[in-house]
């Protein structure tokens, strides 16, 4: 009953604060393969509900299970788990390199490797990612070099940014990678417009935005969806719910709305939700909406549902805003242990070879870092000159800065 | 040599620039079907067609946010934003995004946009359609922000930005789009049809960005000004006889500063006007650039004329417009000092 008088304001409250017990039984896990998987052409008003469930494909026991599995090889498979395994183990080293002062910051993607690292994987050559800073997988199962990404992140003299970025903001055209600006949600309307373009020059490329939970409040998500579903663009709209907006959780960003996914519905966008820890589930789900978007059916919004088991960023300490085992008690697992107990279970993999996977891919990440540190850290060795901060600015440098770089004296 | 008004120059550089360059695609908040509030893109549409010029949802952030996707892709959009007062919702995108995408990529990425809007009063819009707010992009690094003052210059301009491998602010002063305007509200219109620089020439031609003109010689003093404000001071400058030399600056950045100091140094004296508020302004920069560069041949100090330091008003639009009385007074008392 409506209750007349004084009004009182509400602030949500995450379910435990530090200090309290993990508590995760408000997140309602369905059944591994329970949930259906429709036709790429299916009427986004039947499959409402889908914004509501979580599509799973590896069950507890490892096994794949239902309608969305089946569509990749033991050999894609395995070479999935090693992409997981070297964003991890390269995740570890540069975030060590941060602290023994040889950059400036660092972003990990601890608990979230499956997200970037099996979605690449649904794309085509020539297709676009609109990434935020926690998609590192996308470069590194693409085959971009790890020498080349740790450059950027020491900002050193082989960098290919010239040190004019933050460390891990990333650009590869080739690799279907657009520049990282820093800035939170302002790629996610771009990549429609990226897709849009593709789509007035009848072209077959698709492109993908990504945004976490915590920005999807920016108004540039909202504009990105209006654009998406008013011109049928042929966009992937990623939401990766990570549970965590540095100290924020995810329920200041989604209000009463239920699931990140669930704003799609309101733009008659199909929108689903996906186990983000399962390798299986994101690689298939990617795949039906990258179809959809080739097919001319237009955008997708997919939310990730996983949990950033690190802190945001190199400047912040998770125990200061949840319990510091929480991680431990998320109910969808490791990404990587999931898919190495599939392949174990299959008979594809065993603990020995992933040891021995461990130690190899180590040392391909050690040698890597040592060719980078050849060229240079932040703070030591080769850098980039104070000429190339000048360059660059525009197409051709007008004569302010002509007069600015002289008195620079470079 | 054909006479058009400026929102046809406009038009034109449009119509041009998609004919040469199938790369060129329009679009805004009623731009399509309908041709834009101000008819700027009046038939392209039909002619070009909706891949290549639509409407969009009032949206700027969304507008512009997409162009710069469509340039990363290859495309070279030219969008409109209704008025310039609607521009603060984009400005994130404009400033953190299309400014520094080509610097932040090293080249991997580029931004080549145009984003055109109507810049300036003069026609009792109140505070959401008068503003001039170009100093808030000229303090940015990586745009170039553009005014045109008349038809031939505006359809040369855009052309200009359209092809700039760079993204471009392009301010149309919406007071001038029927005609000159010297501040005489009380006075009838002179239309473009009867001002030598109506005079627009067909197909393509482009006025490099960078390059400021001189409307009026003078040796007396030097007038910095652009947009409606060159009319402005022409009129004071007659009207108080005052031998002053008048620069349409064109382009604010690049600044063609190799004009202003040969004029400044050959006259001695300098009056600054904008339409936009005093402090911070455009002016501060010219200003001071006159000051680094000038300064012993400076006979006087440098005067600045712009809008006061309030919102645009409404009903007080002619007590707040810097009109050629008191660009006049700066004129005489720069002289007198």
């Amino acid at each position: 009953m409506a209750d007349a008088g004084m009004l009182r304001f509400h602030v949500p409250e995450p379910e435990v604060r530090p200090g309290g017990t993990p508590d995760f039984s408000n997140v309602t896990i369905p059944k591994a393969g329970s949930v259906p998987r429709p036709e790429i052409d299916v009427d986004p008003r039947t499959i409402r509900d889908m914004a509501f469930s979580i599509i799973r494909v590896l069950n507890r026991a490892g096994e794949a299970v239902g309608p969305w599995a089946g569509l990749l090889s033991d050999e894609e498979l395995l070479e999935g788990l090693r992409n997981m395994m070297t964003l991890r183990t390269f995740d570890a080293r540069m975030q060590m390199a941060q602290r023994q002062g040889k950059t400036s910051f660092y972003m990990q993607h601890l608990g979230e490797e499956a997200v970037s690292c099996a979605f690449r994987k649904a794309l085509a050559p020539g297709d676009m990612n609109f990434p935020t800073y926690r998609q590192a997988g996308l470069l590194i199962a693409d085959g971009y070099p790890m020498v080349t990404m740790m450059n950027q992140i020491y900002s050193n003299e082989a960098d290919p940014l010239k040190g004019r970025q933050l460390p891990i903001m990333y650009s590869s055209k080739e690799h279907g990678f657009f520049s990282i600006s820093g800035n939170l949600a302002t790629q996610y309307i771009q990549a429609v417009g990226w897709a849009m373009a593709s789509a007035i020059s009848n072209d077959s490329r698709i492109a993908a935005a990504w945004i976490g939970d915590g920005s999807t409040a920016e108004s540039d998500f909202h504009s990105a969806l209006v654009f998406a579903s008013t011109y049928k663009a042929p966009v992937i709209l990623n939401v990766v719910n990570n549970q965590w907006a540095i100290s924020t959780f995810q329920g200041i960003a989604r209000g009463g709305s239920g699931t990140f996914a669930a704003r799609g519905l309101g733009f008659g966008i199909p929108a689903l939700r996906v186990d983000g820890n399962d390798y299986l589930a994101v690689h298939a789900v990617a795949k039906w909406a990258a179809e959809r978007a080739r097919a001319n059916l237009g955008p997708t919004l997919v939310e990730y549902v996983t949990y950033r088991a690190g802190a945001h960023s190199s400047s912040d300490d998770p125990s200061a805003y949840r319990p510091k085992a929480e991680s431990d008690a998320w109910p969808l697992g490791d990404p990587v242990i999931r898919l190495k107990n599939h392949l174990i279970h299959k008979g594809a993999w065993s603990e020995e070879r992933h040891t021995q996977a461990e130690a190899e891919i180590l040392e391909t990440v050690i040698a890597a870092q040592k060719e980078a540190e050849s060229h240079g850290t932040l703070h030591a060795g080769g850098k980039p000159s104070t000429r190339d901060m000048f360059e660059g600015v525009y197409a051709e440098m007008p004569p302010h800065l002509r007069r600015q770089r002289q008195q620079a004296g470079v | 040599m054909p006479r058009r008004t400026m929102i046809e120059a406009i038009r034109d550089a449009m119509d041009v620039s998609m004919g040469c360059d199938s790369q060129v695609v329009v679009f805004g908040e009623d731009v399509g079907f309908f041709g834009g509030v101000f008819r700027c893109t009046q038939g392209l549409q039909a002619k070009y067609g909706k891949s290549r010029c639509f409407d969009a949802p009032i949206s700027e952030s969304g507008i512009v946010g997409a162009a710069i996707g469509m340039a990363a892709y290859g495309l070279k959009p030219c969008v409109e934003v209704q008025f310039a007062d609607y521009v603060y919702p984009a400005y994130d995108q404009i400033v953190s995004e299309a400014a520094r995408l080509r610097y932040r990529s090293n080249g991997d990425f580029t931004c080549p946009i145009v984003v055109r809007m109507p810049t300036g009063g003069g026609i009792f819009g109140g505070q959401t359609h008068s503003q001039s707010p170009e100093a808030l992009f000229t303090h940015v690094s990586g745009l170039k922000t553009v005014v045109p003052s008349n038809p031939h210059d505006a359809k040369g301009l855009l052309i200009a930005a359209i092809e700039d491998p760079d993204p471009v602010i392009f301010l149309e002063p919406k007071r001038l789009y029927n005609g000159p305007f010297d501040g005489h509200h009380d006075r009838p219109v002179t239309p473009w049809s009867k001002h030598e620089l109506g005079e627009v020439a067909d197909g393509h031609y482009t006025i490099p960005l960078g390059k400021a003109a001189i409307r009026r010689q003078g040796s007396a003093v030097t007038v910095l000004a652009y947009g409606t404000m060159v009319y402005v001071a022409q009129a004071a400058a007659e009207e108080t006889g005052i031998d002053a030399e008048i620069i349409d600056l064109r382009t604010l950045l690049p600044l063609d500063l190799d004009t202003i100091v040969a004029s400044v140094k050959k006259t001695g004296r300098c009056v600054v006007v904008h339409e936009a508020t005093l402090t911070s302004g455009f002016g501060a920069e010219l200003v001071a650039l006159v000051q680094e560069n000038c300064f012993y041949h400076l006979e006087a100090p440098v005067a600045r004329v712009a809008g006061w330091d309030t919102p645009y008003p409404h009903a007080q639009e002619w007590d707040y417009f810097p009109g050629p009385a008191r660009v006049g007074r700066a004129l005489i008392e720069t002289l007198e000092a």
